[in-house]
């Protein structure tokens, strides 16, 4: 079951779960640690993280950035809330669309799963404006993905 | 999912269904529901509350009036944002899966 899911708990929540072929302790310090962090948490392609700031301590600091390579970019912050590791990081976080959005409550978790790893991570389902405001960016970046496909089969 | 319970019992009702049949005409105020319907401006108010709690119709303010509108899109809103959500996370998990095979020779 290496599929994504992803499900609403309620009207508030978001629940998404992964597997995993590697054990907790290396997918703790991939969302843990920036130089990790800076090679997967990028989104659509063409996107990179020139800036990856985390201090995984209770109360530490979280801050991407985000660009497109073309003078395009957004950033988020955050905190780190609580760290057990390799099994559970609780942050928050918000997205500056440049207006920040309403802080994202997120716990992961790590659980041992044979060789490997399950994650679920449970994350504050956005108000609609906010879902709007992300929308807005995801969509545009949508297009430029689609756009360049198009380039290269013409 | 937003109340999808709550929206299918608001629907359950031929009133109810009739006033968002109204609203999908435009926007209308209380005392403009309660004319066709030839109710009570309370029992138009209920049928209001039971809709805006199911998240079907929207209010706005203005002034002492509260007119309402239909919100059909919340549903259909939601999932195109989660359907964003769930293509992020896919192609970043795709490529962590490539992260952590190639962590494995350090340990």
């Amino acid at each position: 079951m290496s599929k994504l899911t992803l499900k609403t708990e309620g009207d508030r929540y978001i629940v998404v779960t992964r597997r995993f072929v590697a054990p907790p302790e290396a997918v703790y310090r991939a969302h843990t640690e920036p130089e990790l962090l800076q090679k997967w948490l990028l989104g659509p392609k063409g996107r990179t993280m020139p800036v990856c700031l985390s201090e995984p301590q209770p109360g530490g600091k979280i801050r991407f950035e985000w660009t497109d390579g073309k003078g395009r970019g957004f950033y988020q912050t955050g905190e780190y809330l609580a760290l057990e590791p390799f099994s559970r990081i609780v942050h928050v976080g918000r997205m500056h669309l440049p207006d920040p959005t309403p802080d994202n409550h997120v716990e992961t978790r790590f659980a041992p799963d044979g060789s490997g790893t399950v994650m679920t991570m449970r994350m504050t389902l956005p108000d609609a404006e906010t879902r709007a405001a992300m929308l807005a960016t995801g969509m545009e970046r949508g297009m430029e993905d689609s756009y360049a496909r198009l380039d290269r089969m013409s | 999912m937003p109340n999808l319970d709550a929206a299918f019992s608001a629907l359950a009702d031929p009133t109810r269904r009739a006033i968002l049949a109204r609203l999908a005409l435009g926007e209308a105020t209380v005392m403009e529901l309660v004319e066709p319907f030839e109710m009570t401006q309370p029992a138009i108010s209920r049928h209001l509350k039971v809709l805006e709690g199911a998240g079907l119709i929207v209010r706005r303010v203005e002034g002492t009036k509260r007119p309402c509108r239909l919100a059909p899109t919340a549903v259909a809103e939601i999932d195109q944002w989660l359907g964003m959500l769930r293509r992020a996370l896919e192609t970043n998990y795709d490529r962590l899966d490539g992260v952590l095979a190639a962590m494995k020779p350090e340990k």
